[in-house]
C-alpha cells in the first residue's frame, strides 16, 4: 500500500502542477515543450524531436480575457484555454499544435494567431474520409508539414528511425494504460473514481516512457493485492471528459465505481494503436483510419453506440453515464443516437452537461443521487 | 415559361416545380438525394438524381413560422438546444414529414459537404443511420493557410473519383463524362451570372433591395445546374440594368441612405420584421458576405480548379482570407456600415466574428454593430436588442457621413 501511495503521489503531483513539470523538463534537457490541443494530435513526431509533449485541455478558471474572441457559448475546455493563453499560462511552451477536428478548434486555431504572439501555434486537419487512400496520404502530408515546423523551432532533424522508435514507446504506454484500466476495476477502493482518472491524466504531462513504467509498478503492486469486493453501481463514462473534479468527487460519495471509459481526455487516447508498416508518418496517418466509436472520426454507421453497450457486456456494467461537454457539437449530435440505443437494449444511462467553469456541483449532486437512486431500487 | 414573368415570379415558380418535382420523383420510384448547400451537385445532376436541399427546406420552413414545431421534436429526441437549428428543424421533419412551407421526399442517398461547418458531418450521419441510406461525403479540409494548398487538392479529386464510383454502385448505371462536362459548363456559368447579378448592387443608389439576395439565394442552392438558374439571374441582371438606366434604387417609396454588409445569414423567423425596421431607416443591405459562397467558377477540363472552387468558400477559409473579403465587399459595395448577425447556430463564423469585426473596422474605418440572433430559433432573436443595435449604427454612420461632409438628412 505504502508503494502505490507513492506512486500515486507523484502522478498527483504531475496532474497539480503542470507547469513545475514543463519547467523542470526544459531545466534538465534545455529543450522544448510543445502543448498538444484536444485531440489525437500525433505526439510522437515531437517526442522522437526529443520535445515533450503535453496535453492541453483547458481547466478551471475565471473567464475574464477570452470573451474578446469568444462568445459564451463556446466549448468550455476552448474558453480556458484561450484564457489562460491570454494571460501567459502557456509561455514556457515553444509552441502548440491544434488539430482541427470541429469548428470550434478551427477558430482556436485562428484566433491563436491573431492573438498569442507569444507561442506559435502549429494547426493540423484531420480528413474525414480517413479510410480513403487519398485521405491517408492527405493526413500524411500534413503530418511531413509538422515535422518540418518542429525541426525548424527546435533546429534538429526528427528523423524516420526516431519517430519509429516513438511509435514503439506510445504504442507500450497505450497497451499500460489498456491494462491498468482492466486491473484497476478489481480495486475499486484503492482506485477509486478520481484516482483512475488522475493516473491517466497524468500520462498528459509526464514523458511517456516514464509514466510507463510508473503505471507498470502501479499494475504489479496492485495486483499483489487480493481483489476488492465493491457494493458500488457499476458505470461506464463516455464524452469528452469528466471533469470538472467537483464531477467524480461526487462518484465516492453515492458508491459509483468507473468499469471504464469512452472519453475523448481517456480511453480515446490510448485505444488504437499505431499500426504497422509503412513510412512512419504513414502508419500515424492509419491510426486515424482506424479509430472508431469518436464524436470527431466520421462515421455514418454511428458504431459508438454499439461499441458502448458491448463495453457495458464485457464489464457487466449496470449503466452509462454520458458527461456531455456544454455546447460541444459533435458529442451532442451523437447523444440521441445512443439514447435510443441504450433504451433499446435496456441499459439505463444519466446524460449531464458538464462545464470546465461553472461551479454547478450542487446540480451535479442532484443528478448524481437521482441516478444512484434509481439504480440501487432496480 | 412566359416571357412577362419577372424575376420574382419566375424564382416562386422554379422552387415551387422544384418541390413538386422532387415529390413527382420519389413517387415514381427515383432517387432522391438531400445535399447540403455548397456540396458539388455536378455529380448528381449528370446522374440525373433529383437533388433537395434541407438547409433551404429549413430556412423556408423558418420564414413561415413553422420552425419552432419541428424544433420541438428533434429536442425531445435528444437533440440539444445548443445544436445549429437548420439541423434540429431537419431532424424534426425526418419525423413528422409534415411543414408549414410543404414537404420534401425522404431521401435515398445523401451529399454532404464539410465547406460550411462540420455540423453537417454529425448532421448527415444521424440522417444515414437513422434512414440507413448511403452517405457519400466531400471532405473539404478546412483551409488555415490563406489558399487551398495542392495536397487538399488532391485528396478532393480522389473524393470526386470515389463519390463517381459509389453513385455508379448505387445507381446501378456508368457515369457520363460528356455529361458531367456540360453540366460543369452550365454551373460555371450559373455562378458567373449569380455573381454578375449580385454585382448591380455596387451601384449607387443600388438597384436591388437587400433582401432580394437572400431570396435569389434559394435557387443558387438548389439549381446551380440547370439553365433555368442561369435564365432565373439574366433576369435578374436585366432588371436591375433597366432600373439603372432609370436612376432607380430599391424603393419605390424612400431613398436609400445608408448602405450597409450584412455578415451572416437572415434570421428567417424575422425576416420581415428585420428588414422593415432597416427600411424604415433607408437602410439597404447591399452587400453579404454569404452570397460569394455560390460564386463556384471553373473551366469545365479543370478537376483541380473545381476542388479549388468549392474549398474556398469564405466559412473553409482562415482569418486572414475573411477579413480581406469583407474589406473587399465594403470596398466594391460602397458600404457605410455593417451588421454582424452572430447567428447561435453557426459556430464556424461565430468563433471568428469578433475578431474579424476589429480587424475590418481598423482596416476599414467603416461602423459595425453586432446582434444576437439565429436563423431558424426565434428563441435566440430579440427584436428589441437588433432595433437598438441598428439605432446605434444609423447614429454611428450619420456622424461619420457628417465628418467625411456628405450631407444626411
Amino acid at each position: 500500500m505504502q508503494a502505490i501511495a507513492t506512486i500515486l503521489r507523484e502522478m498527483e503531483g504531475a496532474v497539480k502542477d503542470p507547469g513545475g513539470a514543463v519547467r523542470a523538463f526544459k531545466q534538465e534537457t534545455g529543450r522544448e515543450v510543445i502543448g498538444c490541443l484536444p485531440i489525437y494530435v500525433p505526439e510522437e513526431i515531437i517526442y522522437a524531436g526529443g520535445m515533450l509533449p503535453i496535453g492541453v485541455w483547458g481547466g478551471q478558471t475565471n473567464i475574464v480575457q477570452s470573451g474578446t474572441y469568444l462568445p459564451s457559448f463556446a466549448c468550455s475546455i476552448m474558453r480556458a484555454i484561450m484564457e489562460f493563453a491570454m494571460r501567459g499560462v502557456y509561455n514556457d511552451l515553444s509552441a502548440v499544435v491544434c488539430p482541427m477536428h470541429c469548428d470550434t478548434l478551427k477558430c482556436i486555431g485562428e484566433n491563436w494567431k491573431v492573438g498569442i504572439s507569444e507561442v506559435p501555434c502549429f494547426c493540423l486537419v484531420y480528413p474525414q474520409n480517413r479510410k480513403n487512400p487519398s485521405g491517408i496520404s492527405y493526413l500524411t502530408t500534413e503530418f511531413e508539414h509538422l515535422r518540418k515546423k518542429l525541426e525548424s523551432l527546435s533546429g534538429r532533424t526528427i528523423t524516420d528511425e526516431a519517430i519509429n522508435q516513438a511509435i514503439v514507446i506510445y504504442n507500450e504506454h497505450r497497451k499500460t494504460i489498456r491494462e491498468f484500466t482492466r486491473v484497476a476495476r478489481d480495486y475499486p477502493l484503492t482506485i477509486t473514481a478520481q484516482k483512475r482518472h488522475m493516473v491517466i491524466k497524468s500520462g498528459f504531462f509526464m514523458d511517456k516512457a516514464k509514466h510507463t513504467l510508473l503505471v507498470k509498478s502501479l499494475i504489479s503492486e496492485l495486483k499483489a493485492l487480493p481483489a476488492e469486493k465493491s457494493s458500488g453501481i457499476k458505470v461506464i463514462l463516455t464524452g469528452i471528459m469528466a471533469e470538472p473534479d467537483s464531477f467524480l468527487e461526487l462518484f465516492n460519495q453515492y458508491n459509483l465505481v468507473v468499469v471504464g471509459d469512452d472519453l475523448a481526455h481517456e480511453s480515446r487516447q490510448f485505444r488504437t494503436d499505431v499500426p504497422a508498416g509503412g513510412t512512419p508518418l504513414e502508419r500515424l496517418a492509419r491510426r486515424w483510419a482506424e479509430v472508431q466509436g469518436c464524436s470527431l472520426a466520421y462515421d455514418p454507421e454511428k458504431r459508438r453506440s454499439n461499441m458502448l453497450i458491448d463495453m457495458v457486456r464485457e464489464t457487466g456494467a449496470d449503466g452509462v453515464i454520458v458527461t456531455m461537454m456544454k455546447f460541444c457539437e459533435p458529442d451532442e449530435f451523437d447523444y440521441p443516437i445512443l439514447k435510443k440505443e441504450f433504451e433499446k437494449a435496456n441499459i439505463p444511462h444519466l446524460y449531464i452537461e458538464l462545464e470546465q467553469q461553472a461551479d454547478s456541483a450542487e446540480q451535479l449532486r442532484t443528478r448524481i443521487q437521482g441516478f444512484a437512486e434509481m439504480m440501487s431500487t432496480r | 415559361m412566359s416571357e412577362k414573368m419577372t424575376s420574382k415570379q419566375m424564382l416562386q415558380k422554379l422552387l415551387d416545380d422544384h418541390y413538386a418535382g422532387a415529390l413527382a420523383a420519389k413517387e415514381r420510384g427515383e432517387l432522391i438525394a438531400w445535399s447540403t448547400s455548397i456540396a458539388p451537385q455536378e455529380f448528381c445532376e449528370t446522374m440525373g438524381i433529383y437533388t433537395v436541399y434541407p438547409e433551404n427546406h429549413a430556412a423556408a420552413i423558418g420564414a413561415k413560422k413553422g420552425s419552432p414545431e419541428l424544433i420541438e421534436v428533434s429536442e425531445f429526441q435528444g437533440y440539444s438546444i445548443d445544436i445549429c437549428s437548420y439541423a434540429r428543424v431537419n431532424m424534426g421533419y425526418l419525423e413528422i414529414q409534415e411543414s408549414v412551407a410543404g414537404k420534401i421526399p425522404l431521401p435515398d442517398l445523401l451529399i454532404c459537404c464539410n465547406n460550411i461547418c462540420n455540423t453537417v458531418i454529425k448532421w448527415y450521419e444521424n440522417i444515414a443511420c437513422e434512414l440507413d441510406i448511403p452517405l457519400i461525403m466531400f471532405d473539404m479540409p478546412f483551409n488555415y493557410d490563406y489558399e487551398v494548398n495542392d495536397h487538399s487538392v488532391e485528396y478532393i479529386k480522389g473524393q470526386f473519383q470515389e463519390a463517381i464510383h459509389q453513385l455508379e454502385q448505387i445507381t446501378g448505371r456508368s457515369f457520363d463524362y460528356n455529361r458531367f462536362r456540360e453540366v460543369m459548363e452550365i454551373s460555371s456559368e450559373a455562378a458567373r451570372w449569380w455573381k454578375k447579378a449580385m454585382a448591380l448592387a455596387q451601384a449607387v443608389p443600388s438597384p436591388m433591395n437587400g433582401f432580394d439576395i437572400f431570396n435569389y439565394m434559394a435557387l443558387i442552392v438548389c439549381m446551380r445546374g440547370k439553365q433555368e438558374s442561369i435564365d432565373l439571374f439574366k433576369l435578374v441582371a436585366q432588371e436591375c440594368e433597366a432600373k439603372l438606366a432609370q436612376g432607380q434604387g430599391p424603393w419605390k417609396d424612400r431613398p436609400e441612405e445608408y448602405r450597409i454588409m450584412w455578415d451572416g445569414i437572415a434570421c428567417w423567423t424575422a425576416l420581415s420584421t428585420t428588414y422593415k425596421f432597416l427600411k424604415n431607416q433607408g437602410i439597404n443591405m447591399v452587400g453579404s458576405t454569404y452570397p460569394d459562397s455560390w460564386s463556384i467558377i471553373y473551366d469545365s477540363h479543370d478537376l483541380d480548379g473545381m476542388a479549388r472552387a468549392y474549398s474556398s468558400n469564405f466559412v473553409n477559409r482562415n482569418l486572414d482570407f475573411r477579413v480581406d473579403n469583407i474589406c473587399q465587399i465594403v470596398n466594391d459595395f460602397k458600404v457605410d456600415g455593417i451588421i454582424y448577425h452572430c447567428n447561435r447556430s453557426c459556430k464556424p463564423q461565430d468563433f471568428c466574428q469578433y475578431e474579424v469585426q476589429r480587424q475590418v473596422g481598423d482596416r476599414t474605418g467603416v461602423p459595425s454593430v453586432m446582434f444576437d440572433g439565429d436563423q431558424t430559433d426565434p428563441r435566440a432573436f430579440s427584436q428589441a436588442q437588433f432595433e437598438t443595435r441598428i439605432q446605434a449604427l444609423v447614429e454611428m454612420m450619420k456622424t461619420r457621413k457628417q465628418q467625411q461632409g456628405i450631407g444626411v438628412k
